[in-house]
């Protein structure tokens, strides 16, 4: 009993004020994956266009470089990295070598997805395009962009919510971020059972919703 | 540049990370197998339409897919220690990973089935089939066309993710890497062989399953 008191007083249980602590790391969590996903995107956009143009000896090359950020998984590559920049004489902290990994592993992911959507569109149409008097870019902008946009965007939507999920690895490199925050809680309050259920919660706020969004928005362009 | 480079210990320890990439393809495998039979189970469940027990199937699919796999992981280290239930690293890395598997293919089944028309049973039906017949050599052919490589690919993310396993003490290759690395402080080095080994495996993997689609898929 008199252990039990005393152990009390170091493990306060878990509070409001804990809430809103776990709600700020979740805030962290949405930053660096809205940062990555937007960025990773625009570069995955430009690596997926180049895949699609290149001939095989860059297609090669660039496919080889974006296929190990696919094949390796990511908790290796961010200690990697992380210990790659101090090396170079350059050393990062974690939100900025964890933004720089999870923009390439998102441009890698992206790149496959983009040269589905350019491939997607069918030549005949980009041709009667050009025909029709269009320069390359207005094809792009006009013809391939709409039609590709509409075929892949399900595919961006799943890779965008599994950089938000992936986004927990940052917490090895010590960015406290929702699973960082769930951790440092339960050393303090014993309970994890109770953090990790409200952890997922907020997981699962987050990511829910999107799917939920592009599952809909998916239904209704195929009809 | 100040830092040089020491391989030396890395290779020294190659067959220590040798042996931990065949435990981590062993897990790999193992999660993927179970979670195969999981999720043909919560696929049957969630299209038999019965509310009473399709509400299981489907929060299991959902939480699996809306959470990240490090949570998921954690739930079974740590959360299920509130209840008195110690599992051990591997079991710990097992059940999560299947438990991430089946999430993910029953959503694949599920879609292969229904990509199957219900007209197809009943014309085998009439033709004579057994439902067992009809099943074995109408539908299952189609579906496992349709969610072979979305398996291949959860077969690849089984391996990806195992190396998780390192944040719940498991030692398959990731864990064994930070194990051998942090008695030497060659933490690039280790890592980027680590990194040269599982691309090899996944590799291995792609390999192995283009091959294997080669003799299922001849007709």
């Amino acid at each position: 009993m008199f252990e039990f008191a005393q152990a009390s007083q170091f493990f306060t249980s878990f509070g409001l004020s804990d809430l809103s602590f776990l709600a700020e790391a979740a805030g962290r969590t949405l930053l660096i994956s809205v940062v990555s996903i937007s960025i990773g995107t625009v570069l995955g956009c430009i690596f997926g266009w180049l895949l699609s143009v290149s001939r095989w000896a860059g297609a090669a090359t660039l496919g080889l470089f974006l296929d190990a950020f696919r094949s390796i998984p990511l908790i290796i590559q961010l200690i990697l990295f992380f210990n790659f920049f101090p090396i170079i004489g350059f050393p990062l902290n974690p939100f900025a070598a964890g933004t720089f990994v999870l923009v390439l592993y998102t441009s890698a992911l992206v790149a496959a997805v983009a040269r589905g959507g350019i491939e997607a569109v069918p030549v005949t149409t980009r041709r009667a395009g050009r025909s029709l008097g269009l320069t390359y870019w207005q094809d792009m902008r006009y013809i391939v962009w709409p039609i590709g946009l509409r075929a892949v965007l399900p595919a961006w939507a799943g890779v965008a919510l599994g950089v938000l999920k992936d986004s927990a690895l940052v917490s090895v490199l010590g960015y406290v971020e929702l699973l960082r925050a769930s951790q440092i809680l339960i050393t303090r309050t014993q309970e994890p059972f109770v953090i990790l259920t409200v952890v997922g919660l907020f997981y699962f706020a987050l990511s829910f919703p999107i799917s939920r969004a592009t599952a809909r928005l998916e239904r209704r362009w195929q009809q | 540049m100040e830092y040089t480079f020491h391989w030396r210990p890395v290779f020294r320890n190659l067959p220590d990370l040798l042996e931990a990439g065949l435990l981590t393809l062993e897990v790999a495998v193992e999660a993927m197998l179970v979670g195969i039979v999981l999720g043909l189970a919560l696929a049957m469940i969630r299209m038999s339409g019965r509310r009473s027990i399709s509400w299981f199937a489907t929060s299991w699919v959902e939480i699996a897919r809306n959470t990240p796999a490090l949570l998921q992981l954690f739930f079974f280290g740590f959360g299920l220690g509130a209840f008195g239930i110690h599992l051990s690293p591997f079991w710990i890395c097992l059940c999560a990973l299947s438990f991430n598997n089946a999430g993910y293919l029953a959503e694949n089944f599920r879609g292969g089935f229904q990509a199957v028309p219900d007209t197809q049973v009943k014309a085998a039906r009439s033709l004579g089939m057994t439902y067992a017949q009809a099943y074995l050599r109408i539908v299952i052919p189609q579906v496992l066309r349709i969610v072979y490589h979305p398996m291949t690919n959860q077969m690849v993310w089984s391996v990806l993710m195992s190396s998780l396993g390192m944040l719940v003490g498991f030692r398959e290759l990731t864990g064994e890497t930070q194990f051998l690395a942090s008695k030497t402080f060659r933490i690039f080095e280790y890592f980027l062989v680590t990194a040269v080994i599982y691309y090899v495996i996944v590799k291995f993997i792609l390999a192995g399953s283009r091959v294997l689609s080669w003799r299922l898929f001849r007709y």
